[in-house]
């Protein structure tokens, strides 16, 4: 897994709330047997009409937006377990989603995969969308160590939650499988407890 | 103080405890299909790590499986590969697998529980945000991404932080024609779509006392519709009798052991819950969802609500429905029965007694499709596939299908489809199609009237079900 400790840089605002791992990722594109190359498919439906014409309405789409922070109304990532959401948001070029509300399973998923979910009140999430949206270029800085997010030109920075372990693997760039291989023979003696 | 269901069995399943951070969880049974694994075996192969318990797992192939000819070769080439893949992984490393065509073959939490693989008091994951249907037998069940699945393959374990608890309760008399999905739907529509998350949910009261095995499954399967990571619904004397002489279930002495064991898991008078809701089951009726998530759902008698709101509207924007208006009439040319919510016998039966003696509307193309092999076994057994056919309708062979389309079985974009799924997200059913998610009742009605009706205006009788206790 990639390390992230700190990132400067533009965002895109996706203002629409309950995103779900459905249109982050359509079903028909899970047929792949490996992690790679979910991108060209991130938000496919969104992107393209039927007929594979570009939608131009779509923010992802719009010259002026661009980067790897993700601004995103609430909820997101709700419904499907599926990975592939997480691989195809990485794969496309984010390395941070920013929300009011992330959905249990994707923030999971995001962060087994070194995408940072960070979590920041409606209030300040209202505030990154309005800046981004009157300025594009606008910086966002997300610091993973201080635990803030901060937005060029204002004197807000707003601090984030993250569970201590996670925030350790993120800046270490571990995972889980080697944490609990470690464990092995505790989870053995546990075996043997079982009713 | 008093612990709930959830903590009896979560604390059971604690190995280690990490200082100030998540909980080593030992899992009982991990189940696996074709689209979430692949890159799980990949990655333990990477990095030469052997798969930890393969006797703790079993496959089944069912979101990319077609529902007919299926003795044939796919014709979907990533579809079979993916199918290929699991068959190749499953043999490397010794895991059980009911591949397709095999008479235990079928949605896998559909076949998990009717083979006695699930049973209460477990820890079950699956790499499916749907793995919450098996908590209706008293087992914290919940879905994992494909980190997880590589982890339980590589330790037997997850690290996890427990998740809060929520208690719902629902008691009274559900009314004629309110079935478990609607219930579901319901609670759904009253506390929104994430207002579960960050919880583990109970369902208590005593609709879903009263309610069977099957019933229950489709309450809890939805639970991740309102963000909760899992349902569960305390074990009693109905899902005892529902596990026992299961293929795969503790028989004789062991059966009894395990029985005393489950009989203590209810959760205690003096346990307290983070969040609780109550609701009266007299208030709900048959529900039927106007936009594109689960949450938002109206009763038959309600008309959509007038909501303010650029998500909102959006939403009716992708249905083409408007502000206030009501679904009665709307003409309807799909009808899917089918799905780990919806798929299961009982659901057949209570489609094949409101289909009896009817005809299928000319406009209407309606798919059945049993959640598993001895689901579809049984629907030809009890002659509901005669009942089927002279009315009409086309019984398919089990998979996802049409719930969320991975195979050839697309609603067309711009065509509504009254649906027994879990989801009405965009998309979900084929590219632009428009899902309304309903009971097997209602779909059932809907395909003979080539339009939505009030059911409650026509039902002359009590509906034969035996998801609430006569």
């Amino acid at each position: 897994m990639e390390k992230f400790k700190t990132l400067t840089a533009t965002a895109i605002p996706l203002d629409i709330e309950n995103v779900d791992t459905d249109q982050i990722i359509p079903a028909r594109f899970l047929k792949a047997t490996n992690r790679e190359g979910f991108g060209e498919n991130a938000f496919r439906d969104w992107r393209f009409q039927k007929d594979g014409t570009v939608n131009t309405e779509f923010v992802l789409n719009q010259p002026q937006y661009g980067g790897p922070i993700l601004v995103a109304g609430d909820n997101f990532g709700c419904g499907s377990s599926r990975e592939h959401a997480a691989w195809a948001l990485t794969d496309y070029g984010f390395k941070v989603i920013v929300s009011s509300f992330f959905a249990d399973i994707f923030k999971g998923n995001a962060l087994n995969n070194g995408l940072l979910p960070v979590q920041v009140t409606p209030e300040f999430l209202k505030e990154l969308m309005t800046a981004i949206k009157a300025n594009p270029p606008t910086k966002i800085t997300v610091d993973l160590v201080a635990q803030t997010i901060g937005i060029e030109g204002s004197d807000h920075v707003e601090p984030f939650e993250i569970d201590a372990y996670k925030k350790t693997c993120m800046i270490n760039g571990y995972d889980d499988i080697d944490y609990l291989l470690s464990k092995k023979d505790t989870i053995e003696q546990f075996e043997k407890t079982l009713i | 103080m008093g612990k709930t269901l959830f903590d009896k069995v979560w604390d059971a399943h604690v190995v280690d405890t990490i200082k100030d951070g998540p909980q080593i969880l030992y899992i009982d049974k991990h189940l696996i299909h074709e689209v979430t694994s692949p890159q799980a075996f990949k990655e333990l192969e990477e990095r030469n790590i052997p798969v930890f318990r393969p006797d703790q797992i079993v496959a089944t192939a069912d979101h990319n499986t077609p529902t007919l000819n299926q003795h044939l070769p796919i014709k979907d080439e990533l579809s079979r590969k993916q199918l290929e893949q699991l068959s190749e992984n499953c043999k490397k490393n010794n895991i059980t697998l009911y591949e397709l065509g095999h008479k235990y073959n079928g949605i896998v939490h559909v076949m998990a529980p009717e083979l006695g693989i699930t049973q209460p008091g477990m820890t079950i994951v699956c790499g499916d945000s749907h793995t919450s249907t098996h908590g209706a037998f008293g087992t914290i069940a919940f879905g994992i991404g494909t980190s997880q699945v590589a982890q339980v393959f590589a330790s037997q374990c997850l690290l996890l932080t427990k998740p809060k608890s929520l208690r719902v309760t629902v008691n009274g008399k559900l009314k004629n024609g309110v079935l478990p999905k609607d219930v579901i739907l319901y609670i759904i529509s009253k506390i929104g779509t994430n207002s579960g998350t960050g919880y583990f949910c109970e369902y208590a009261g005593d609709v879903f006392e009263n309610m069977s095995m099957e019933g229950r499954m489709t309450v809890c399967n939805m639970s991740i519709e309102m963000g909760a990571r899992g349902g569960m619904i305390a074990p009693d004397e109905t899902t005892f009798e529902y596990v026992k002489g299961r293929e795969f279930a503790p028989k004789g002495d062991e059966f009894d052991k395990k029985v005393a064991y489950w009989k203590t898991l209810p959760t205690d008078a003096d346990a307290t819950f983070d969040k609780e809701y109550f609701f009266d089951a007299a208030d709900i009726e048959p529900m039927l969802t106007y936009g594109t998530n689960p949450g938002m759902g109206i009763k038959i008698s309600e008309s959509i609500p007038e909501t303010n709101d650029a998500s909102f509207e959006k939403a009716l924007d992708y249905m083409n429905f408007k502000k206030g208006e009501t679904l009665i009439g709307k003409p309807i040319n799909y009808v899917f029965i089918g799905s780990c919510t919806n798929s299961r016998i009982e659901d057949f039966r209570i489609a094949a007694d409101y289909i009896k003696g009817k005809q299928k509307a000319a406009n209407v193309t309606a798919w059945l499709v049993p959640g598993s092999k001895q689901v579809e076994a049984q629907i030809i057994e009890e002659g509901l596939k005669t009942i089927f056919d002279e009315a009409g309708f086309e019984l398919r062979q089990p998979g996802c299908s049409a719930c969320l389309a991975m195979n050839d079985d697309k609603i067309p974009q711009g065509e509504y489809c009254v649906s027994t799924s879990n989801r009405n997200f965009e998309g979900r059913q084929g590219q632009g199609a428009r899902t309304i998610l309903a009971s097997p009742l209602m779909a059932a009605a809907t395909a003979v009237e080539g339009k939505i009706i009030d059911i409650t205006k026509q039902l002359q009788h009590q509906v034969r079900h035996e998801y609430t206790a006569v």
